[in-house]
């Protein structure tokens, strides 16, 4: 189990460092294609929210806390809260709901 | 005695100057890190990996939503395939920072500073990094990282030793940290821009409905999140493309 791990970080970190290196060492030219600009722009949001969604419902001891979580992330987030803000706010809603499961 | 060039020492002492407000510039980076770290190594932690396997997994890759999906990965015993083309996908970007970095430093920047340089670019130094006015000197972008880097292992193993030992309770609260911080980060765009905000209503139907659906849930979620990612940004890229500023 412990070197399947190690052997899928080191698979990984090196792939990630392959992305970072790569314009480096060969391309040393700014992409100017719109669509690809584009495309890694809208990359991370949908990412992060194919990554969130369903799975922060599962992320907890009850379906309930996991909704309440996510009611509450985006609420907090719309009205203006930072990265730590949502975050505690989500853990909070998660630990009071399942206080009353 | 050695004879030393004026000129070098003014480069040393120049050197040693960003260097250093390559530190204080990194304090505040290194904060906001060691939260996001936590959460990380809380995940990790879940899925069994230890407090070393996760200060290895940190300190090589340096990405929160990489990060999540190594951990995701490892958890779901995925093969090497799907982990190099997830790893792929997730963290393109990069490749664009990297790229607009390349154009920034000095054309003769000697090999071994772009080797080490290439290491850190992440989110927010490739931020400060690009903020500098004219030319990019690694060596600022170092000094920065020096701290960065420190904060994000420091609070992955933080984050792992909490899940360790923490009581059930407060496990299940702080296992939702992480997807709070992703909310936070797609959530103020989408409300900025009607179409952000039908890109991550779109993204998540699409994504419960891969989860949920008889013969999609049967692909691994590292390939599920390669479809959905390249599919979903790649239309939204063609219907709406970015202004040239973003």
């Amino acid at each position: 189990m412990g070197s399947r791990i190690y052997l899928s970080l080191v698979i990984m970190i090196l792939t990630i460092y392959a992305i970072r290196v790569t314009p480096f060492l060969i391309f040393r030219k700014e992409i100017k294609n719109r669509w690809v600009r584009s495309f890694l722009y809208y990359v991370p949001y949908v990412t992060l929210a194919v990554m969130t969604f369903p799975a922060i419902l599962s992320a907890t001891n009850s379906v309930y806390s996991g909704c309440a979580a996510l009611v509450i992330g985006i609420l907090v987030a719309l009205f203006g809260g930072d990265l730590f803000t949502v975050a505690i706010s989500t853990c909070v809603a998660v630990f009071l709901v399942e206080l009353f499961l | 005695m050695m004879k030393v060039c004026p000129s070098s020492i003014l480069r040393q002492t120049m050197n040693g100057k960003l260097f250093i407000k390559g530190l204080k510039d990194g304090i505040p980076i290194a904060l906001g890190y060691l939260a996001v770290a936590f959460a990380l190594g809380f995940a990790a932690a879940g899925t069994g990996m230890n407090a070393l396997q996760s200060f290895f997994m940190s300190f090589g890759m340096l990405a929160s939503a990489g990060e999540y999906a190594a951990i995701m990965l490892i958890g779901s015993a995925a093969g090497i395939g799907e982990m190099i083309a997830t790893t792929l996908v997730i963290n393109l970007r990069y490749f664009l920072m990297s790229c607009s970095l390349s154009q920034k430093i000095e054309e003769k920047t000697p090999i071994w500073k772009r080797l080490l340089l290439a290491w850190f670019v992440t989110d927010e130094l490739f931020g400060i990094s690009s903020a500098v006015e004219g030319r990019l000197d690694p060596v600022y972008t170092y000094g920065a990282a020096v701290v960065s880097v420190a904060g994000w292992t420091l609070g992955t193993v933080l984050g792992v030793v909490a899940g360790e030992i923490l009581p059930d309770r407060l496990e299940s609260a702080l296992s939702v940290a992480l997807y709070g911080m992703f909310l936070a980060i797609i959530i103020p765009p989408a409300r900025k821009s009607r179409f952000m905000a039908l890109l991550i209503i779109i993204s998540m139907a699409a994504s419960i409905l891969f989860a949920s659906l008889p013969l999609l849930s049967s692909i691994s979620e590292g390939f599920r999140i390669i479809i959905l990612t390249v599919v979903t940004a790649g239309v939204a890229a063609a219907v709406r493309p970015v202004s040239e500023e973003t």
